[in-house]
């Protein structure tokens, strides 16, 4: 590294013979499509598991017995769909109260689901007695909605600390692009909540 | 743009005491350092690898053998397979992914630092966690301590009736972390490639190493996850009592097995396609030629990876599936041996006329079109459902697939470790010390893999502990066992090679082979941003324009 002199003297002569502006896809875009590549598979994985496993437990309940169609919480968690990308929006034109007030309404609305499902769990365990390892029902069913129910949690720690540094005045218009990849996430989270809707509640049932 | 460089800081040559360097290389998120961390990690792992694999060859070197007990021997064919493919294979691959990469395509660093960083480090304590369960995995029940279920862990034996103790959870959760850091990797090499490419670089100009590790990387985010996901209800099954793989509840054993094939026959194009793309960089650079028929390979390399991803059942053929599987499943991994095909012929067209250079690397990407050859061929054979049903499970299998791994795979990365060696130590390696390794190892690998075929074809089943004298097996596995120590002395050779020349070798320069991507116009080792000046490109071998301003490539391309 023989350099102290000649550096900044030769990098000045940049050549400039690309005519067309070179703009390629942004990093977080990308990243998060990726990811979401990713996830997909693994949700693929667990879905596959839950349909082959769909009547063949031994014992019972069945989901027939104890099942109720979550209407209202799946309301909520796709109208967070809505809500977040009013949210992004508003951002990215530069109105931030507006913002965080988009962006509170879809933390309540993944609260409320979070909520139900636990409601829903709770029901499920101490009133008709079916846990992870009663039978294959159990098995799948617990191990499908929770891991939907863990990206739901991942997404609202991610939506707490931003509506945190929202009331602290820290989220300004410049951060909007990182608000749109986020929200990349949450809209698969809630696409990936109407296929498990349809395999556990509907095809299960 | 050849050798700037600009001067940070003064204090660069001074040497650092030994507590400072540490510490810079553990919170390390450059790019170089990380890739170099996945390489000596990965080789500390090849060592273990290699132990255990001489181990289980020592114990079979003649009949009735007791060298090591059938439980340490259950052990070791379970950590051998294990170690190769996730803590050997995959992080070095990863570890020229991330050093390469970014200075191919004219980048400074890769798209998330900190992510690769945190990939690395996931990798690493998975590997750590898989091995402590030599003291960890004895648990409660005293049983026995590291996994022993086979590298695919089949159903039930990954039941707690059948592995109490600790030892699978050890292999399940430290599969299940390193996957999160392949994960994170996958993510970074696909965004590093679309998004950060210099000025000119289009996707027809990239070098082939970044095409084929966009294909491998693309590939990680969907093989692996389903491997992720099968981890998570094995460890529900251990765990919380769960029923997914437990046959007396109803579940299924079958359902792993693809589960795990589907993640486990794409990983084998995961772990090629990097090899591909080595040798796509290094014959074309030791025959004085252009890649020949780039398009074609790219597009081969595309095709291979969708096709990879309808193989996978061509490993349960034994199992006993419905003919229209049997049939679909032997005619897609028929099909997939014409992509691979078209590449063989690409690297020969390439090579032919051309003015071959036999420097090291070269010698192992030859040997490795031909090795890779009789790979393929031997996969054909056993891609026939009813020949697989006579050869299935047999020494035959192991010795296909280890024509592939070491074969094909090892032998491309001996080369890309001789080929970017003087550019990540700024030191040449010894061409003697280089032709012993190739011609010790050479021999080896077709001493122990050529002749493992037989006792295949004569009968002989994978993964027993012993066998009985007289039933023409003997010789055959005394010369597997003999090749082996020629391997560990082309080994030894290696790395002995590799220290002496990272102290005594000669100064590199920055272009030792007069080589025509980018990595080759910086300084050797490259400074920690890579380029002074981000470089802007015109045709796929940037360096070959500016060595020949009167007849450059892109007035053709």
């Amino acid at each position: 590294m023989n350099d102290e002199e000649s550096l900044l003297n030769s990098t000045s002569s940049a050549p400039s013979s690309i005519e067309l502006p070179w703009v390629l896809p942004s990093r977080g875009h990308v990243g998060m499509l990726s990811l979401i590549a990713a996830e997909l598979a693994i949700f693929t994985i667990f879905v596959v598991a839950y349909l082959f496993y769909i009547g063949k437990s031994l014992t019972g309940p069945t989901p027939k017995d104890v099942l109720e169609l979550p209407i209202f919480s799946s309301i909520c968690l796709l109208s967070s769909s809505l809500t977040i990308h009013a949210a992004v929006s508003a951002l990215r034109n530069g109105r931030v109260r507006a913002f965080g007030m988009w962006w509170f309404v879809t933390m309540v609305l993944g609260l409320i689901f979070l909520g139900e499902t636990g409601r829903e769990w709770h029901h499920l365990i101490f009133e008709k007695g079916l846990t992870i390892s009663t039978n294959l029902f159990g098995t799948t069913y617990y191990s499908l909605v929770g891991l939907h129910a863990f990206h739901v949690t991942v997404g609202l720690i991610c939506i707490a600390i931003a509506m945190i540094l929202a009331l602290l005045g820290k989220v300004k218009q410049e951060h909007n692009e990182r608000a749109d990849v986020f929200s990349l996430y949450w809209h698969f989270v809630d696409v990936v909540w109407i296929v498990v809707f349809t395999v556990v509640y509907i095809i299960g049932r | 743009m050849a050798s700037e460089t600009i001067a940070l800081t003064a204090a660069h040559d001074v040497p650092q005491p030994i507590g400072t360097v540490l510490h810079d290389w553990v919170v390390t998120v450059d790019h170089k350092k990380l890739g170099i961390l996945y390489i000596l990690y990965a080789l500390v792992f090849l060592v273990i690898g290699g132990i255990e694999a001489t181990i289980m060859r020592v114990q079979l070197i003649v009949p009735h053998n007791h060298f090591v007990s059938p439980q340490v021997f259950n052990r070791m064919f379970t950590m051998h397979g294990t170690t190769m493919i996730f803590f050997v294979a995959m992080p070095i691959l990863f570890g020229f992914g991330n050093y390469l990469i970014p200075l191919m395509i004219g980048a400074r660093d890769m798209a998330f630092p900190r992510l690769n960083a945190w990939s690395f480090w996931l990798t690493a304590f998975g590997g750590l966690l898989l091995y402590f369960s030599f003291i960890g995995g004895n648990g409660l029940y005293g049983a026995g301590n590291a996994p022993d279920v086979g590298w695919f862990a089949y159903a039930p034996l990954t039941a707690t009736a059948f592995s109490p103790g600790h030892s699978t959870d050890f292999w399940t959760l430290g599969l299940l972390v390193s996957g999160f850091g392949s994960i994170g990797t996958a993510v970074n090499i696909l965004a590093t490639i679309v998004c950060l490419r210099c000025p000119g670089m289009t996707l027809g100009k990239m070098p082939l190493l970044a095409w084929l590790n966009l294909v491998m990387a693309a590939m990680v985010l969907l093989a692996i996850s389903p491997l992720t996901a099968a981890q998570m209800m094995l460890s529900l099954d251990r765990f919380l009592g769960a029923h997914f793989f437990d046959t007396l509840a109803g579940g299924s054993a079958v359902l792993w097995m693809h589960f795990f094939w589907i993640f486990g026959h794409p990983e084998v194009y995961v772990l090629v396609i990097p090899a591909f793309a080595f040798a796509s960089e290094i014959i074309p650079v030791f025959s004085r030629k252009p890649i020949f028929g780039y398009p074609v390979m790219v597009a081969a390399t595309v095709c291979i990876g969708f096709v990879g991803f309808s193989v996978w059942a061509h490993h349960m053929f034994t199992v006993g599936m419905n003919s229209y599987a049997n049939s679909f499943f032997t005619i897609t991994t028929m099909v997939i041996g014409v992509p691979t095909g078209i590449k063989i012929f690409n690297w020969i067209a390439t090579m032919w006329g051309g003015k071959i250079i036999l420097k090291t690397p070269m010698l192992f990407c030859i040997a490795f079109l031909f090795q890779f050859l009789i790979a393929g061929l031997t996969g054909i054979m056993l891609s026939a459902a009813p020949f697989d049903w006579q050869l299935g499970n047999s020494y035959f299998v192991v010795a296909h697939f280890h024509y592939v791994i070491v074969g094909g795979i090892l032998f491309t990365l001996f080369g890309a470790f001789y080929y970017w060696f003087p550019k990540m130590s700024g030191r040449m390696y010894n061409e003697t010390l280089g032709k012993w390794h190739f011609w010790l190892f050479f021999i080896g690998f077709h001493l122990t893999f050529d002749f493992m075929h037989v006792p295949g074809l004569l009968g002989m089943p994978r993964r027993i502990y012993t066998y009985e004298p007289g039933r023409g097996w003997d010789i055959w596995n005394l010369i597997c066992t003999i090749g082996v120590f020629f391997q560990i002395a082309g080994t030894f050779v290696f790395i002995g090679n590799l220290l002496w020349s990272y102290f005594k070798g000669n100064a590199a320069g920055n272009d030792p082979w007069d080589a025509w991507t980018l990595e080759w116009s910086t300084s050797s080792p490259p400074v920690e941003y890579n380029f002074a000046k981000i470089p802007v490109v015109k045709s796929r071998r940037p360096l070959w324009d500016i060595k020949h301003p009167e007849d450059p490539d892109w007035k053709y391309e």
